[in-house]
């Protein structure tokens, strides 16, 4: 099983949406090879005929029907919100120059 | 009857006394609100305390009594509440600071049976950042205390509830048990704590760690309390998809009876080895012994696939995790940072996020993240939910042979704050023992069973059930709890040295 190098973490965090400082890769690269060493050996069943639990209870999806019912007020549900503006929230800008 | 009497009392004797009128809700309020004030700067149980909250529920339980309305069982009774619950009156953190000061919308669904039992919450404790943590040293609010020794841990992720009750600060707590942070803070503070099978209680608005494995539960000072908690917040909820729509097992009337005579108790031969407190085995030794000597009849089992459930744990509950807090994005609520207009929302999410979460936070994100990525997939994420089915299988074998079964809690005591800060995987070992029950979603007990001879401090039992069976938890832990309390003359707590 590869180990982790400075640069995937570096990857990861991009994928993560998180902005770390170099010293900061460095500490966490160094940890997560730790970690994914010692919790590798969960491999070792993966050639087994073992069937996959993602969940400990039986799930089915759940539908309800489609009738308008009691819910947040827009004040309410904007009540947490960074910035807001006319009943809604502001954002940053979503698309970039180009 | 003195403040000090009164925060001694159980909150079956509490309950009793507020609807027999021999005190009122307020002066029961009254007294740990002025323990809190008392106590609170040296334990750090509390990151909010909601006083004129918690004296006007106290106050409409005592006209509700002087109008002769029917009261619950826990009327009046105060209760902390592990700060991962939203609540509509009080700010709700996670003890994050992505949202330091958040007031949520609307009451988890077990926030609104705790008040609609017209128990009195006396306000959010301390936890380990988005529950992600065995020492509550990962809140950004800074960490709680062991009441046992203020420079030890009180367990995590729900360190502050699992101390407020040891501190006496209240008689109830709320806990929530991802990988054993129930459990392992009552263990390491001498007080009970219970992971009730997975969709037994509401996931309703509560922050999501783990969605697979969180479960929140009953924490107490006594196994007959924390029965009497578990009714209150227990039952099928529609806001809930995962939530069981079956009747709640008679666990109060489990309590009330418990014996183990003619039960089959099982022993698992993977939860003793490297890594064990030498006082730890030692008390659970004498705990099985205990347990024999009541009736029971102990069955030494093989579980070997429980030696894979850590591992399988730290590839699952961060994957889980990195998907649910994709959320904090600083965009609808909570923090953000970086808005100066000139930044994109992209740039601007990526900010908050390094500003708001904490280390451990941002390890577990970026592991899950690895994890579920395109590459490794199937060797991680994939094969950690095979292991899943082994050690469901597992537990599956041997409650054909037993009825409950029995381990250490943790395998050491309260460790002291800061020493396994830069070791993640020495942290995360607290949960060894705990971590399999959440994988199948199992019920599951810790109770005081003594102290450690090398350190005097408490060593926690485990008893675990099968799915839905979590009265039998109560039976069990009620009758070794009472010999415990006859053999030490006292209930293990008082033997804690004075705040």
């Amino acid at each position: 099983m590869p180990g982790i190098t400075r640069e995937e973490v570096a990857h990861l965090a991009r994928l993560a949406r998180l902005e770390l400082k170099d010293e900061e890769v460095d500490h966490f690269a160094t940890q997560l090879d730790d970690i994914i060493g010692a919790v590798a050996r969960v491999s070792e069943v993966a050639d087994q005929d073992v069937p996959p639990t993602s969940h400990p209870l039986p799930l089915t999806n759940v539908m309800r029907a489609d009738e308008v019912r009691p819910s947040l007020t827009p004040e309410q549900a904007l009540s947490g919100a960074p910035a807001q503006e006319k009943q809604r929230f502001k954002v940053p800008q979503i698309l970039g120059e180009d | 009857m003195t403040d000090s009497t009164i925060i001694k009392l159980t909150a079956a004797e509490l309950a009793a006394k507020i609807a027999a009128g021999e005190l009122t809700a307020v002066e029961v309020a009254e007294a740990h609100l002025a323990r809190i004030e008392a106590v609170d700067e040296k334990v750090h149980a509390f990151l909010h305390i909601d006083r004129e909250g918690a004296l006007a529920q106290a106050r409409a339980v005592d006209e509700k009594r002087e109008r002769g309305e029917e009261l619950g069982p826990l009327a009046g009774v105060p209760l902390a509440l592990k700060d991962i619950f939203t609540t509509s009156d009080m700010p709700t953190t996670v003890g994050s600071k992505m949202l330091e000061g958040w007031i949520p919308p609307y009451d988890a669904t077990l926030v609104a049976r705790l008040r609609a039992a017209d128990v009195v919450i006396l306000g959010k404790t301390n936890m380990d950042e988005f529950a992600m943590g065995s020492s509550t040293e990962n809140s950004a609010y800074g960490p709680t205390g062991n009441p046992w020794d203020l420079t030890r841990i009180p367990g995590g992720s729900g360190g502050g509830s699992s101390a407020a009750l040891a501190s006496y600060e209240a008689p109830l707590a709320i806990g929530t048990d991802t990988g054993g942070s129930i459990r392992q803070p009552a263990a390491v503070t001498g007080t009970v704590g219970v992971k009730p099978t997975y969709g037994a209680v509401s996931r309703y608005g509560m922050v999501a760690f783990s969605s697979s494995l969180d479960q929140g539960g009953p924490c107490a000072r006594t196994v007959l309390d924390a029965a009497l908690l578990h009714e209150v917040i227990a039952g099928h909820d529609p806001m809930d998809s995962t939530s069981i729509a079956a009747p709640v097992p008679p666990v109060v009337e489990a309590a009330r009876s418990g014996s183990v005579q003619g039960m089959r108790v099982g022993v698992v031969r993977q939860f003793r080895g490297e890594g064990y407190q030498a006082g730890v085995v030692q008390r659970f030794d004498e705990a099985v012994e205990l347990l024999k000597e009541l009736g029971a009849e102990i069955v030494e089992l093989d579980c070997p696939s429980f030696d894979l459930a850590l591992s399988a744990y730290y590839l699952i509950a961060p994957s889980e995790c990195s998907s649910n807090l994709a959320r904090f994005d600083g965009l609808r609520y909570g923090l953000r940072t970086g808005d100066d207009g000139t930044r994109s929302a992209e740039e601007v999410t990526s900010l908050t996020r390094e500003a708001g979460f904490g280390d451990e936070v941002k390890r577990r994100i970026m592991l899950g993240t690895y994890a579920l990525s395109s590459g490794y997939y199937d060797a991680y994420y994939g094969s950690a939910q095979k292991v899943r089915t082994l050690i469901k299988q597992d537990f599956d074998k041997a409650f054909e042979q037993v009825d409950v079964i029995v381990s250490p809690t943790t395998p050491t005591t309260a460790f002291p704050i800061g020493e396994r800060a830069d070791d993640p995987m020495a942290m995360y070992l607290a949960d060894l023992c705990t971590i399999p029950t959440n994988l199948a979603g199992n019920a599951a007990m810790s109770l005081p069973c003594g102290l450690a001879p090398e350190d005097n401090l408490p060593v926690g039992l485990q008893i675990i059930a099968p799915v839905m069976k979590d009265d039998r938890l109560y039976r069990v832990g009620a009758a070794v709890e009472a010999a415990f309390v006859e053999k030490w003359g006292h209930p293990l707590l008082e033997e804690a040295p004075s705040l």
